[in-house]
């Protein structure tokens, strides 16, 4: 009934091919795209913009870029925090040393050195498979820590190696209000689903989903695992590098390594997993379920304790928040292994067809 | 009767929401470390703040405005301390001061805090460079940071070897926690190691520090004459124990005022014999007259807000003189906005600027033997420079040294060098005279 997809004939190719072929689903998209745009800006608080929504935002950006390596091209990497890392670092670089450099190039050319740091790491990947290329990007992740804290340079000589930035502005508007960071934020991951949904559509997601599902067979039919493979390689250190600019600049202002540390990257593969592997939307469940819902058990168990009349202290509620927390994600895994992308298609499909049943 | 129960929930929503326009209330958020690695050593902290909050309201508030406290847990992470500081900023009719406990959390906030206009009490870490109020305009690291810590170290140690040119061409290795918090003491150890010829060996502890086996087969093989410890929370007693297995002897490891509690020392007891701690004016106080209030007006109450024994310990203190900076410079500000007002951040930040808490006050509020006169202005956010150094003697600890003063000479114009350097960074200019009066 909600997907009355009666009358919605194609005429082109192109109007098959697109992403959202049926029609509801092009304006659901529109309009949450123009709600989040205009509607949030003025309907949520000062704190749920940006204590919430930013942080939702910048780590959906980079859980998009940790699924294409993951999910699409089955890579498993632990080293995204490391790229994250050379990101911020690499845009700070640009922006400080640099006069008069425009923000958004700043946090582009971050992107573009996680991409070259990614492709040198990368290279383990044409050797060895699986956990042993997730061991060897987690030395990615330990060089990029040790780097950052050992090479002066990076940090601009700061005696504390501690970096930070301000008077961020794009095109004459500050960034410095929740609103106009997260609409910043926002502005970046529109651009970089629509490219990465685009890019997995299209003939190299295929290589990297053949090399995927079985990468001999892949070979055998002429798609060139090297090539691939670093291109997954590169294309997701890219998405993940500006993710991290985006993140010291934008949400922190101030940081030193450990920002982006070994937990950054296991929090990322978590995000990809519990989202959904091989998924565009399961990196923003992804995102939404680690970043959203710690926040909202830590603000509701102390009203729901009281309710029965239980006083909860603060230690209390962040040791309730990680049990809590680890037994929602064993809980999700053995009911849908697949992820909570699947759990939306399967409901979506039953949507299609509601209320027939076949 | 699921609507009953609906009705009733938003009933008592409504009615918990009116009760708050009327309470005449100045907020203090506490960022907690109660979990994490540091949970040990911030959990006395917080409790010890939170006790003086409330000896302040049994006292009759701060000229009749009573002190309200929040905590929000940060299991010393920054992602997590700039939540909870986007959470508190604007609760309760907004936040008056925040005092982090953490230097990563320190420099995050110092970029937010000009915007949102509320001051940041540091006292005893974050940015030394900090104490020069006329670039940080926001921030107070009162009583002390890490650069007067190592200098009045360096000067005890001095003693202790009959001088300072004593000192010359002897090895000091610094175990430092590898982060901002513990990079920040090297500037001055490294200029005093200039001046008076002694070689620093550095050794990066990565935090959380469970594991320093290799850092301390390195202490055995190049032999320091002495150790300095710029550690935190679990990292100390590992680096006591690990020293008490190469059998380097702890009465030549010297900790800053970080390094330097009971949560460190009491497991190790006998083994830790020997180890010192400078100390931000107060160590561990149970005999103060503070402590006796607070015993009798709080805890006897069954108000207090840890357990009973901790009451007096270093920590716990450093809580409470914190609270009592918190409160004092509030006071200060109601004297020139509206004494028996609920004063604002701003306001609150000129009460931390003009702070002058002479001894006679000191003793008056309790703190007689404990602290010495503070006094800040728009230059100078630190307002004191004496510390002392306490040693452990297997069970307490005793006090091993007179009171030191930092030299200011040296300090003053490392901290004006590094906040030229800050300011020029982020083209922010020095504040005029007439700013410094507003």
């Amino acid at each position: 009934m909600f997907y009355r997809e009666n009358g919605q004939f194609k005429t082109s190719y192109r109007a098959d091919q697109q992403i959202f072929p049926i029609t509801q689903d092009r304006w659901a998209v529109l309009a949450l795209i123009g709600f989040a745009a205009i509607g949030v800006p003025l309907l949520a608080d000062d704190y749920l913009k940006s204590a919430i929504l930013v942080p939702f935002l910048i780590l959906s950006l980079a859980a998009l870029g940790v699924n294409i390596l993951v999910g699409y091209c089955g890579q498993i990497s632990l080293g995204s925090g490391g790229f994250m890392a050379v990101g911020a670092y690499a845009a700070y670089n640009t922006f400080v040393r640099i006069d008069g450099m425009p923000l958004i190039v700043a946090l582009l050319s971050g992107g573009f050195f996680a991409t070259l740091v990614g492709i040198v790491f990368g290279v383990p990947s044409l050797r060895v498979k699986g956990l042993y290329l997730a061991v060897a990007t987690l030395a990615a992740q330990f060089f990029c820590d040790w780097a950052f804290l050992r090479v002066s340079w990076f940090t601009n000589n700061s005696s504390s190696g501690s970096v930070a930035v301000s008077n961020l502005s794009f095109l004459g508007w500050g960034i410095n209000t929740p609103t106009s960071k997260y609409l910043f934020c926002l502005g970046f991951l529109v651009v970089f689903a629509l490219m990465a949904k685009n890019l997995v559509r299209g003939a190299i997601g295929r290589e990297w989903m053949a090399i995927r599902d079985m990468d001999v067979a892949a070979a055998v039919i002429g798609i060139r695992p090297m090539y691939a493979k670093l291109t997954a390689f590169a294309v997701s250190s890219f998405i993940v590098g500006v993710a991290g600019g985006l993140w010291g600049f934008v949400y922190l202002g101030s940081w030193e390594p450990a920002a982006f540390s070994v937990d950054r990257s296991f929090q990322l593969l978590f995000m990809v997993i519990i989202g959904g592997l091989g998924s565009i939307m399961g990196s923003f469940f992804g995102a939404g379920f680690i970043v959203v819902l710690p926040i909202v058990l830590n603000r509701f168990l102390p009203a729901l304790g009281s309710l029965v009349g239980v006083d909860i202290s603060t230690a209390g509620i962040s040791h309730a928040e990680t049990m809590i927390f680890g037994a929602l994600i064993v809980w999700f895994l053995i009911v849908e292994p697949h992820g909570l992308a699947r759990l939306w298609s399967i409901g979506k499909q039953k949507m299609r067809l509601w209320p027939f049943p076949h | 009767m699921k609507i009953r129960n609906v009705a009733l929930a938003v009933l008592l929503a409504g009615a918990g929401a009116g009760a708050f326009a009327q309470a005449k209330e100045q907020f203090f958020p506490v960022l907690t470390g109660r979990t994490g690695p540091v949970a040990p050593n911030a959990t006395p902290w917080a409790n010890g703040h939170n006790d003086y909050m409330k000896l302040v309201n049994a006292r009759g508030g701060i000229n009749g405005v009573r002190t309200l406290t929040e905590e929000c847990e940060t299991a010393y992470d920054t992602a997590r301390g700039v939540e909870c500081y986007e959470r508190l900023k604007g609760k309760h009719g907004g936040a008056t001061v925040f005092q982090p406990l953490s230097t990563g959390i320190t420099f995050a906030l110092t970029e937010k805090i000009p915007n949102d206009k509320i001051p940041m009490i540091t006292s005893g870490y974050g940015r030394s460079d900090s104490a020069d109020g006329g670039i940080f305009k926001w921030n107070f690291p009162l009583i002390g940071h890490y650069w007067v810590a190592g200098d009045a170290l360096l000067k005890h140690i001095g003693n202790k070897a009959g001088g300072m040119d004593k000192l010359k061409g002897k090895k000091i290795g610094v175990g430092y926690h590898d982060s901002a918090f513990g990079k920040e003491l090297l500037p001055i150890l490294q200029e005093r190691a200039a001046q008076y010829g002694f070689t620093l060996q550095l050794l990066p502890i990565a935090a959380p520090g469970v594991e320093q086996k290799a850092t301390w087969l390195q202490v055995r093989q190049q032999q320091p004459d002495y150790v300095i410890l710029q550690t935190w929370g679990v990292m100390t007693p590992t680096a006591l124990k690990e020293a008490q297995a190469v059998g380097y002897p702890r009465e030549r490891m010297f900790g800053t005022w970080w390094s330097g509690a009971e949560p460190d020392l009491k497991d190790l007891g006998q083994g830790a014999k020997g180890y010192s701690a400078v100390m931000m004016q107060h160590g561990a106080e149970p005999q103060s007259q503070v402590v006796k209030e607070i015993l009798e007006k709080v805890h006897a109450k069954g108000q207090g807000t840890g357990p009973k024994d901790e009451v007096g310990s270093v920590l716990y203190m450093r809580g409470v003189v914190g609270a009592m900076l918190a409160v004092e410079g509030v006071r200060a500000a109601q004297d020139r906005f509206g004494k028996g007002k609920v004063v604002t951040g701003e306001q609150a930040r000129w009460g931390y600027e003009n702070l002058n808490l002479t001894q006679a006050k000191l003793d008056a509020l309790g703190f007689k033997g404990v602290m010495r006169p503070v006094s800040t202005s728009c230059v100078d956010h630190m307002g004191a420079t004496a510390a002392r150094v306490h040693s452990w003697d297997g069970s307490k600890f005793v006090w091993s040294s007179d009171w030191i003063e930092a030299d200011d000479q040296v300090i003053r114009p490392l901290v004006r060098a590094s906040a030229e350097k800050y300011a020029t960074e982020k083209k922010i200019v020095r504040r005029s005279g007439q700013d410094c009066q507003s």
